[in-house]
C-alpha cells in the first residue's frame, strides 16, 4: 500500500469533505423545514427537496413577535450580561492567584482547584439555590448557577498572567505610585485581552446556548430564554403523542394547538442562527480556543 | 511575638486590594461549588417538608439502600460506564485519524476550511441537536423513515419506542457533536511534531504509511493517553443533554438511556424523591472523585508533567 503524496491528499480530502458535509448537512435539513409548508412535510416527510416552499412558519412566528421577542430579549441580555460578569470576576481571581507575593496564594488556587475535580452535585446544587437563596423563578435563576465562572477559566487566566505578564512591569507601575487596582485595569487587563476574548467567546456561546438552568429553575413561561422555550415545547410534543392513546381527545385537542412542525423549525432556526451567521467571524478564535483550553 | 504578629498583619494589610479584587470570585465558589458539597449530607436524612429540609431527620445510609435495592442502580451505572467507554474509544481513534487526514491536506486554506466546519456540531446547544435528531428520527415525518429506509425496501420504524436502536443512535449523535471537537486537539498536537523527523524518513524512502506510523503516532501517543486517562477519570458523569434532550426525555427508552444524571434530574424535578435523587449524587460524586484521582495519579507516574497535579 504505497501511498504518494499525492494520493494520500486526495485521499484526505474526499474523507474530510465527506465529515464536514455530515456535519453541516443537518443544519440545512433544519433550515429547509422551516421554510417548507407544514402540507409537504406531513406527505413527504423533512426533506431537503421539499414539495413546496412556504414563509408561514416565519410568519407565525411575526404574529407571536411579542413571545418570541420576549425570549430572544431575555437570551441577549442573559448572554450579555453573563459574559461581561464572568470576565470580570474571573480575571478578578486570577490576577491575584498569579501574583508570586500575595499570602496564601497556593491555599486559594488549590481552592479554586478542588471545584474542578469534586462537586456536590444537582440536589444539593438546587436545595442552595432554592432554599437558602431564592434564585426558582427569577431571571438570576439563568444568570447565575453554574455559568457565572468556573474555576477551569480561572486557572488558565491565571496561567496566562503567570506566564506573559513580567514581573518587572508590575513592579515598575508600583514604584511609580500605582496602587494595586489602578494596575489591573490599566496594565494587566489590556495585556490580557487575547485570553480574555477567548474566554469571552466560550461563555457567551455557554449563556446563549444554556437550557438547563431554564429546565430546573424556572417554571413561569415569561421569564423563558429562547431554548427553554424550545426544550419546554419538544418535551410537551412528545409528552402529548406518547400518551395520546390513553388521553383520548383531550390530548388530541392540546396537539391540534401545538406549533407545527415547520413552526418548530423555525424557532430552532432562530435559536441558532444567530451562532450560524456570527461563526465566520469569530472561528478563527473558536478554533484556537479549543486549544488553549486543552493544554493548560 | 507581638512584633511577628503585627508585622505579618502588617503584610496583609498591604494586599487588602488584591484581597478585594478576590472576593467576588470566591464568594461564587463558596456559593456556588462549596455550600452544594457541605449540603450533600443530605442523602443521609430522610427529608420531611414540614421540619424544613435541613432540619429532617437522620436516617444513616437507609437511602442508598433504597437505591441499590432497585434495579435503577445497576441499569445506570452500567449505561453510564458503557456508553463512556464506546465514546472515548471511538471518539479518540476517529479523530486521531481525522486530525492526522487534516495534517495531509496540502491546500492550508482548505484545511482550515475543514477544522472550521467541523467543530460547528460543538458549538449548538444539545435542544437544537435533539430538533435535528428528531427530524431524523420521527415516526410520521422522519428523514429515515420517509427518504433513506424506503429506498431499501424497508418498512418505517418507531424508533422513538424501541429501545434497541438507542446505543447506535446516541453513539453516532455524540460522535457528531464531539469528534471535531477532539480532532483539533491532536492536530495542534501533530503540528508541533518536529518537521526533521519526516525530513529525514524521506531521505530514507519512507513511505507516507509508514511516517505516520513510526512518527506521527509514537510522538502524539503523550497527548493520546493523557487525553484518554483524563477521560476515564470522568467516566462516571454523562452529558446529561445528550441522554436528555436526544431522546427526548421518552420513558419508553429509559432502559437504554437512562444515566446517572438523568436518573437524578428525575428523581429530583419529577419524582420528587430527594432520598434517592441525592443518593444517587453523592454515589456518582464520591465515585467520579476517586476515579479522577486514580486517573490523575495514573498519569503522573507515566509522566509528571501532563498531570493535573
Amino acid at each position: 500500500m504505497a501511498l504518494d503524496h499525492k494520493g494520500i491528499n486526495i485521499v484526505a480530502n474526499v474523507i474530510l469533505s465527506l465529515f464536514a458535509a455530515a456535519c453541516i448537512i443537518p443544519f440545512c435539513l433544519l433550515i429547509i423545514s422551516s421554510l417548507s409548508s407544514e402540507q409537504s412535510i406531513i406527505q413527504n416527510g423533512y426533506s431537503f427537496f421539499p414539495e413546496q416552499f412556504s414563509l408561514k412558519a416565519y410568519e407565525y412566528l411575526w404574529i407571536h413577535k411579542l413571545e418570541i421577542g420576549r425570549a430572544y430579549g431575555i437570551t441577549v441580555l442573559i448572554t450579555v450580561i453573563g459574559t461581561v460578569v464572568s470576565l470580570a470576576i474571573t480575571s478578578m481571581l486570577a490576577y491575584p492567584l498569579s501574583r508570586r507575593d500575595m499570602p496564601l496564594a497556593r491555599l486559594w488556587t488549590f481552592l479554586v482547584f478542588f471545584t474542578l475535580l469534586f462537586n456536590g452535585g444537582l440536589v444539593p446544587t438546587y436545595l442552595v439555590y432554592t432554599q437558602t437563596f431564592d434564585l426558582k423563578n427569577t431571571i438570576f435563576g439563568l444568570l447565575i448557577p453554574g455559568l457565572l465562572m468556573n474555576g477551569f477559566n480561572v486557572l488558565l487566566v491565571r496561567t496566562f498572567f503567570l506566564t506573559s505578564i513580567p514581573p518587572a512591569l508590575i513592579e515598575a507601575a508600583s514604584i511609580d505610585g500605582a496602587g494595586e487596582i489602578k494596575i489591573f485595569y490599566r496594565i494587566i487587563l489590556p495585556l490580557s485581552l487575547p485570553i480574555m476574548a477567548t474566554i469571552g467567546l466560550f461563555q457567551a456561546i455557554a449563556y446563549w446556548n444554556d437550557w438547563f438552568n431554564g429546565l430546573i429553575y424556572l417554571t413561569d413561561t415569561n421569564l423563558f430564554g429562547i431554548q427553554t422555550v424550545l426544550t419546554k415545547m419538544i418535551m410537551d410534543i412528545q409528552f402529548l403523542t406518547s400518551n395520546s392513546s390513553a388521553a383520548g381527545t383531550g390530548a388530541s385537542q392540546a396537539i391540534a394547538q401545538l406549533p407545527s412542525t415547520s413552526v418548530r423549525m423555525a424557532i430552532a432556526a432562530i435559536g441558532v442562527l444567530p451562532i450560524l451567521i456570527a461563526y465566520p467571524f469569530f472561528q478563527k478564535y473558536f478554533v484556537k480556543g479549543i486549544t488553549i483550553g486543552a493544554v493548560k | 511575638m507581638g512584633n511577628t504578629l503585627r508585622s505579618k498583619w502588617k503584610t496583609y494589610y498591604k494586599y487588602w486590594p488584591l484581597m478585594l479584587l478576590m472576593l467576588p470570585g470566591l464568594i461564587y465558589l463558596f456559593i456556588n461549588n462549596y455550600l452544594p458539597m457541605l449540603g450533600m449530607f443530605i442523602a443521609f436524612k430522610n427529608v420531611n417538608f414540614t421540619q424544613g429540609i435541613w432540619g429532617s431527620d437522620w436516617v444513616g445510609f437507609k437511602n442508598f439502600e433504597y437505591l441499590f435495592k432497585t434495579s435503577d442502580a445497576y441499569i445506570i451505572t452500567r449505561n453510564t460506564i458503557l456508553y463512556n467507554a464506546v465514546f472515548i474509544v471511538l471518539g479518540t481513534i476517529l479523530a486521531i485519524i481525522f486530525a492526522i487526514l487534516l495534517n495531509e491536506v496540502r491546500k492550508k486554506i482548505l484545511s482550515r476550511f475543514y477544522q472550521s466546519i467541523i467543530v460547528l456540531p460543538h458549538l449548538i446547544s444539545y435542544v437544537v441537536v435533539g430538533y435535528l435528531a428528531y427530524a431524523a428520527f420521527s415516526m410520521e415525518s422522519g428523514f429515515m423513515n420517509k427518504t433513506i429506509l424506503p429506498l431499501f425496501g424497508i418498512d418505517p420504524i418507531s424508533w422513538y419506542t424501541e429501545p434497541k436502536y438507542w446505543p447506535y443512535i446516541l453513539t453516532l449523535v455524540n460522535l457528531w457533536k464531539s469528534v471535531g471537537f477532539s480532532c483539533i486537539i491532536y492536530l495542534a498536537s501533530i503540528i508541533s511534531i518536529d518537521h526533521e523527523y519526516y525530513e529525514a524518513a524521506k531521505l530514507d524512502g519512507a513511505s507516507k504509511w509508514q511516517q505516520i506510523r513510526a512518527i506521527t503516532i509514537p510522538l502524539i501517543t503523550p497527548v493520546i493517553v493523557m487525553l484518554t486517562l483524563l477521560s476515564i477519570g470522568r467516566i462516571f458523569y454523562s452529558d446529561f443533554g445528550l441522554f436528555y434532550q436526544v431522546p427526548m426525555n421518552t420513558g419508553m427508552l429509559s432502559d437504554a438511556t437512562n444515566v446517572i444524571d438523568t436518573y437524578v434530574y428525575r428523581s429530583l424535578m419529577v419524582m420528587g424523591d430527594i432520598g434517592m435523587a441525592s443518593a444517587a449524587g453523592v454515589y456518582q460524586s464520591i465515585v467520579g472523585f476517586i476515579l479522577v484521582l486514580s486517573a490523575n495519579f495514573i498519569v503522573r507516574k507515566i509522566n509528571r508533567e501532563n498531570a493535573l497535579f
